[in-house]
């Protein structure tokens, strides 16, 4: 009961990190992935290049590493040496790293939508961006849900490593509590949490994929 | 003359698909191109509507040669499409397929657009069907849907790419009559296709694919 009054308080302080991670993550990375696929189809060799490599680094490298290099790395960057603060460098990393995953999801789904979309609007007299924005983007959604819908499970795992950056997540709450009275069952209970997190956001995802289902 | 084609070429990679292409379609006339699979019809109905781009030649509808223009509002206009799959956008009703692309041109009010679309879905047939979606709708609603949305831009030239493919043959009378209709007010119709029946029953005059070019087979009075 005494770890309970400890655990509660602590782990709800650490909900407000984990989760706004979370959110702050998905609010930037899901746009910024759209803007990063469609440059990767760039044909501009160079831009594509571009992408590709910033692709390559984030999801060639561990997130935990990204953090580190972020917070600690930049302060030695010469001309640069700039230091982000705790949570500067937090969001940064996961935005970044996110972006990226999301980016090549977004980039297949837009590859899968037929040639035939893209006729059907231009010969209607649509531009590329209206083309894009009111036929094709739609349709990729639909696509990538349940893709995306996996890097977002994954994502509330992931927020975890804020550990690192020494930010107080809902698992830094459990090994605070479990330090104090030499106990496994906080970690029993964070792992709960984790599984209640993950239970309401799948049932958010199942209906968004339901949503999307008024047409074949 | 509602389109005009001097001597338009093209090739791909160097592989020469038609050469040397002549031929003009006037208001209300229907024009059947006809040919062998692989002869280069739908490419020269692609280059029609400047989905691909000529190597030499003009393409003349209402004054404007449109295998130098690139802007697509302008086009649109111009010449419309009916492609052999339909191309309809799946996550948008018949209606929504309809009203998106004049809504975005924004050549009339909302009113004479949704009107233009009323009167389109009762001409083609297709009432009761303006909620529902692509996937919903037979191969016959389906082409219907298709020829109304190209026809909401009300184009001098509609373009047909093999219409009656995938259509059974009493829906495919069905599409002729549509199709004489349309020509009946006016449109200028070109339809690539090797349903001879098809051929024999609306086109009123017949143009040969074959070889890398185009020849008149049939003048039809009727």
């Amino acid at each position: 009961m005494r770890i309970l009054e400890m655990l509660i308080p602590m782990t709800i302080e650490g909900l407000k990190v984990t989760l706004g991670v979370f959110a702050v993550t998905l609010i930037f990375a899901l746009p910024l992935a759209v803007v990063v696929a469609l440059l990767r189809r760039s044909k501009n060799r160079l831009v594509s290049g571009i992408t590709a490599g910033y692709i390559y680094v984030m999801r060639g490298t561990p997130l935990l590493l990204q953090l580190m290099f972020i917070f600690f790395g930049f302060h030695f960057v010469p001309v640069i040496g700039y230091s982000f603060s705790r949570f500067q460098a937090i969001y940064i990393a996961f935005i970044l790293n996110y972006t990226a995953y999301f980016a090549e999801i977004f980039r297949a789904g837009i590859n899968a939508i037929d040639i035939g979309q893209y006729e059907g609007a231009t010969v209607l007299g649509m531009s590329k961006s209206f083309t894009f924005m009111k036929i094709i983007l739609p349709q990729v959604i639909k696509t990538v849900v349940p893709a995306v819908g996996n890097e977002v499970i994954t994502l509330v795992k992931d927020t975890s490593l804020v550990y690192i950056l020494g930010a107080s997540d809902i698992l830094k709450a459990a090994r605070s509590v479990s330090n104090v009275y030499s106990a496994f069952s906080p970690y029993i209970f964070i792992a709960l949490v984790y599984l209640v997190i993950v239970a309401v956001l799948t049932k958010a995802l199942t209906m968004i994929e339901k949503r999307y289902n008024y047409y074949r | 003359m509602s389109v005009y084609v001097e001597n338009i070429s093209k090739s791909f990679d160097g592989i020469k698909i038609f050469e040397n292409v002549s031929f003009e379609v006037g208001p209300g006339e229907i024009v059947c191109i006809k040919g062998k699979s692989g002869e280069g019809k739908t490419t020269l109905l692609r280059c029609l509507n400047n989905l691909e781009q000529i190597d030499s030649g003009k393409i003349i509808i209402d004054g404007v040669d449109i295998s130098k223009e690139r802007d697509y509002r302008i086009i649109g206009g111009m010449i419309g499409m009916v492609f052999q799959n339909f191309n309809l956008f799946p996550h948008l009703s018949v209606m929504e397929n309809l009203l998106l692309a004049p809504k975005y041109l924004k050549k009339s009010s909302d009113d004479d657009i949704e009107s233009r679309a009323n009167e389109l879905i009762r001409t083609l047939e297709i009432e009761g069907k303006e909620n529902m979606y692509p996937f919903q709708l037979s191969g016959g609603q389906k082409q219907r849907v298709a020829i109304a949305r190209a026809c909401m831009l009300n184009p001098t030239v509609l373009c047909f790419d093999e219409p009656t493919s995938a259509l059974d043959n009493e829906t495919t009378k069905q599409i002729g009559k549509v199709i004489k209709r349309l020509a009946s007010e006016g449109m200028a119709i070109i339809i690539v296709t090797h349903d001879e029946g098809f051929v024999e029953e609306i086109g009123e005059r017949v143009l040969n694919m074959k070889n890398a070019s185009l020849k008149e087979e049939k003048i039809s009075l009727v």
